[in-house]
């Protein structure tokens, strides 16, 4: 722990900005967060909450409505906010990798397998047209393509989709990144190639020292991945902390109420838990806490301020009233 | 779908797959009529019986062979200046399709490249190259070839030019609205994610995934360039006398036509029709093959 996180997110906000600057939709807001080196970190959250906008803010491949208005994007010490477009892409693709939400999709129908595999690089590293293709062929294997040989000069079409998956992935990690974000990588593929595409990407992390962030909405395969969770509401990390404690303990009503929707084997409910209510319109936020509307827990205190993130154990942080200390006066319940 | 789009960009691509495209409704007639025109262009000094631009004033008007008056020397007829009608008409073909196939290919580069740089860049460059994408559009393209032909004179290269201006905004629409859906395609997202440059994205996995638009496109301006270069021969501001255009020869044959000397008018406008009719034939069939979205139906 003595060592610098790999990365660190130090009170981030990215904003989208209508044209005329009457709308602002905070997509990101106030998010602090670390991540060591070789380390998995999962994120979760409804659609719409913010993870995308996150990972691309990181990567800064921001939409040109949307705009990182605060915060600190620390990447191996330096701050990634104050490089230069050239610099950026250096970065991109290099040291900090990205798999896409429809990798099936990711890949050139007109060129072969070898040819993809091999340009990061050559884009790079400047390799050689052979020498990249070589390395090409060893990508392939580490990803357990069957006979790479003959599969680097062949065609996506020729493919099934988990192997266009594995492509995608070995893609990824030509550069050998430091940091590989998989943006809901599994949701198009069928389930088990879903836990073996898991499997591949875990190996490859122990393999290479890779760390991961997992954006996913699945809490299975942040349980079955993951070493922390950070869990995000409207555009804010309601709580971020280690899997095991979260999945013990949740601190925030959020939280909870997402792991309790998720279905069980003999579970005797006779109807799925549902969070009661619609995600918030981030345009216009509620006043205070942004799940106030849809908490079982909200008190008087929750319409009116928003919680300060409140930190339950070294790197466990929250952000709800109910976990704040509480001062002298008792607050009123409801 | 999706694999059968990729396979059919992909066949595309290799041109390996020639085999493929012979299956369903390929217009062999149209391509044969191409490729014999094509042939004869290559050909013409050989095939011509007669040197197309010397004329025997003793000969003038012959008809055809087979009507009362031709002669087996001049297959076709010859013309007011007594040159042979057939050698023209091959010599012709030769200047048709190089002025059609070089302007093609000059407007398809200019309009493929600025159709690219438009849609994938966005921006200032976007607005820039369409608002004269519309501005252009909105001049007729007949009367703008006809000012650039009198700006800069008759010349075969000068009409190549002239019709690569003519025409480039065709391919800068087509190809540009193509690029923003590629561009919002994944495998460009990846490449950006992967730290591509703009250039390198969009040599590699831009204009390889429009060239079949371009090529199609190409087909189909085929026929519009051949009639655009008739036109402005016939007009007098294309390619110059006494060089054998088509187009010139139905200027020279009009004043024939009341006195019973059809064979100068009908042959030279039956050949720019056969030309144009087949580039379109085959124009249609490349889209529907090369669109997956056609092809389903």
């Amino acid at each position: 722990m003595t060592a610098p996180p790999l990365l660190e997110l130090r009170t981030l906000s990215t904003h989208y900005v209508s044209a005329r600057g009457t709308r602002v939709v905070r997509a990101v807001d106030d998010v602090s967060l670390s991540l060591e080196a070789g380390s998995t970190l999962g994120i979760v959250g409804e659609s719409g909450s913010g993870k995308t906008t996150l990972a691309l803010t990181i990567l800064r491949l921001l939409p040109p409505a949307a705009r990182i208005m605060s915060g600190e994007i620390l990447f191996e010490g330096e701050d990634l906010r104050t490089k230069s477009d050239v610099e950026m892409r250096r970065i991109r693709g290099r040291r900090i990798a990205m798999i896409l939400q429809d990798p099936m999709a990711s890949l050139n129908p007109l060129f072969t397998i070898g040819d993809q595999v091999a340009e990061p690089l050559r884009v790079h590293e400047g390799a050689g047209r052979g020498g990249a293709w070589s390395r090409a062929k060893e990508l392939l294997k580490a990803v357990r393509i069957s006979a790479p040989e003959a599969r680097v000069r062949e065609y996506p079409h020729q493919m099934s989709g988990g192997m266009r998956q594995r492509i995608v992935g070995a893609i990824a990690i030509s550069c050998s990144p430091r940091l590989l974000i998989a943006d809901e990588p599994t949701t198009s593929l069928d389930l088990t190639i879903q836990a073996q595409y898991l499997n591949l990407l875990r190996d490859l992390q122990r393999q290479y020292e890779l760390a991961l962030i997992f954006i996913t909405h699945n809490l299975g395969i942040v349980a079955k991945m993951c070493d922390q969770v950070a869990v995000m509401y409207a555009g804010r990390l309601v709580e971020w902390g280690p899997v095991t404690h979260i999945f013990d303990a949740p601190a925030h009503p959020y939280t909870r109420a997402l792991l309790e929707s998720i279905p069980r084997m003999g579970d005797s409910r006779q109807r799925l838990t549902a969070i009661e209510g619609q995600p918030p319109d981030l345009a216009a936020p509620p006043p205070g806490c942004a799940f106030h509307p849809r908490c079982p827990q909200a008190m008087a205190q929750c319409r009116e301020e928003a919680p300060p993130e409140t930190a339950l154990a070294p790197r466990h942080t929250v952000r709800c009233w109910l976990s704040v200390p509480v001062p002298a006066q008792s607050a009123p319940v409801r | 779908m999706n694999g059968g789009r990729s396979a059919t960009l992909t066949g595309a691509w290799r041109f390996a797959s020639l085999a493929s495209f012979r299956t369903e409704g390929f217009p062999l007639i149209a391509t044969s009529i191409l490729g014999v025109l094509i042939f004869v262009a290559v050909f013409a000094d050989v095939l011509a019986p007669h040197d197309p631009e010397v004329g025997r004033l003793g000969e003038r008007f012959r008809p055809p062979v087979w009507q009362q008056g031709g002669s087996e020397k001049f297959l076709l007829g010859t013309d007011h200046l007594g040159r042979d009608v057939l050698s023209r008409l091959i010599f012709g073909a030769r200047i048709s399709i190089v002025v059609g196939f070089t302007a093609v290919i000059f407007a398809g580069v200019l309009g493929t490249g600025l159709g690219i740089l438009s849609g994938f860049l966005g921006g200032w460059v976007d607005q820039v190259v369409m608002r004269v994408t519309d501005a252009w559009l909105a001049l007729p393209a007949l009367t703008f070839a006809i000012f650039l032909a009198a700006v800069v004179g008759p010349s075969a290269m000068n009409i190549v030019i002239i019709l690569g201006l003519a025409y480039w905004t065709r391919y800068a629409r087509v190809i540009r609205g193509e690029v923003l859906s590629l561009k919002e395609r994944d495998f460009v997202r990846l490449a950006i994610v992967a730290g591509c440059s703009k250039r390198t994205i969009m040599k590699r996995h831009i204009l390889p995934n429009v060239l079949n638009s371009a090529i199609v496109l190409g087909t189909l301006m085929l026929g519009v360039v051949v009639v655009t270069e008739a036109a402005l021969s016939f007009l007098g501001v294309g390619v110059p006398p006494p060089k054998p255009a088509w187009g010139l020869m139905l200027a020279d044959g009009k004043k024939g036509m009341m006195a019973g000397y059809w064979w100068l008018t009908v042959l030279p406008g039956c050949c720019i029709m056969v030309m144009v009719l087949s580039a379109n034939l085959l124009g249609d069939w490349l889209r529907v093959k090369l669109d997956p979205q056609l092809r389903q139906l």
